[in-house]
């Protein structure tokens, strides 16, 4: 497969539906285990709408849209994003739907391509200056 | 309680090593729907040149987050966990992750301001090999909430 690296490409969308069970699965295999992300009693207490998904799960799933285009996360040389916005998950079947984009920003000197991710819940942007360095050259 | 900025700068060294597993690897993947072959499959890693699975992007988390919330909730630094809310995190690699490397990150307390009521300590954890090679640079932001917030 041939890719293109034109500024302006625009990556293929993912869209998932976050469930409990997956946060679940992330506290374990992270060891983020802060009880916000799996119990309402103690998220509600904090002010928070309920249950929210770790950051770092947000972020990790986010670069899928890159490493899915380019093949490969060896080639990601640097990662970077800000938190806006929780992504509250519910307590149903179906979850919290998530959207990630992608867009080539820029081809770097040094070989790299920049690629500008967003991350959308509800209408709004959960991830703020999200920014991946991708190793083509 | 304001964060006292006379700790910028103050650098917690390494106190024990982190041997990054292959199952570990597997198991992070697919947390993070991670599924490139390379992440997934040891034959297609080799296949690519790597002696083990390389880890997905956000990996170091797991070495380091934990790590850097003993380091800040330490007396001397103080930071209270329970008003903690993860502000910024970056990655930037000189080489990938890959399973069996055994890693050392130092921690450097890189900033600490008040912003609107709350303190942002920015942290940066240096992850090496084992006898040298810097793999990974880690930078984590934690918006401490204040008191009134």
């Amino acid at each position: 497969m041939s890719l293109n690296h034109e500024v302006g490409t625009q990556l293929p969308e993912i869209a998932i539906h976050v469930t409990r069970a997956d946060l679940i699965r992330y506290a374990g295999a992270s060891g983020d285990l802060n009880i916000i992300h799996w119990n309402d009693r103690t998220a509600t207490a904090v002010g928070l709408p309920g249950v929210i998904a770790h950051g770092m799960f947000t972020m990790g799933q986010a670069i899928n849209v890159v490493t899915r285009y380019f093949g490969s996360a060896a080639n990601v040389v640097d990662y970077q994003c800000r938190f806006t916005r929780p992504v509250v998950v519910p307590d149903d079947d179906e979850g919290a739907l998530v959207t990630f984009g992608g867009k080539i920003a820029a081809l770097n000197d040094d070989g790299t391509v920049r690629v500008d991710i967003t991350a959308t819940f509800e209408g709004k942007t959960v991830l703020a200056k999200a920014i991946a360095l991708v190793k083509v050259a | 309680m304001a964060l006292d900025p006379a700790n910028i700068g103050k650098e917690f060294p390494p106190t024990s090593t982190y041997l990054v597993g292959r199952e570990k690897v597997r198991e992070f993947a697919r947390a993070v729907s991670e599924t490139a072959s390379i992440s997934n499959d040891l034959n297609a890693a080799r296949a690519a040149g790597y002696s083990d699975l390389v880890a997905p992007v956000t990996f170091p988390i797991v070495i380091t987050l934990e790590m850097m919330g003993e380091q800040v909730t330490s007396p001397e630094v103080g930071v209270d966990w329970s008003r903690v809310v993860h502000g910024d995190q970056r990655f930037a690699f000189t080489k990938p992750v890959v399973a069996g490397m055994e890693l050392k990150s130092t921690t450097v307390i890189e900033d600490i301001k008040s912003m609107a009521g709350n303190d942002i300590i920015t942290l940066r954890g240096d992850l090496r090999e084992v006898g040298g090679d810097l793999v990974c640079q880690v930078w984590t932001s934690l918006v401490v909430r204040g008191e009134a917030a």
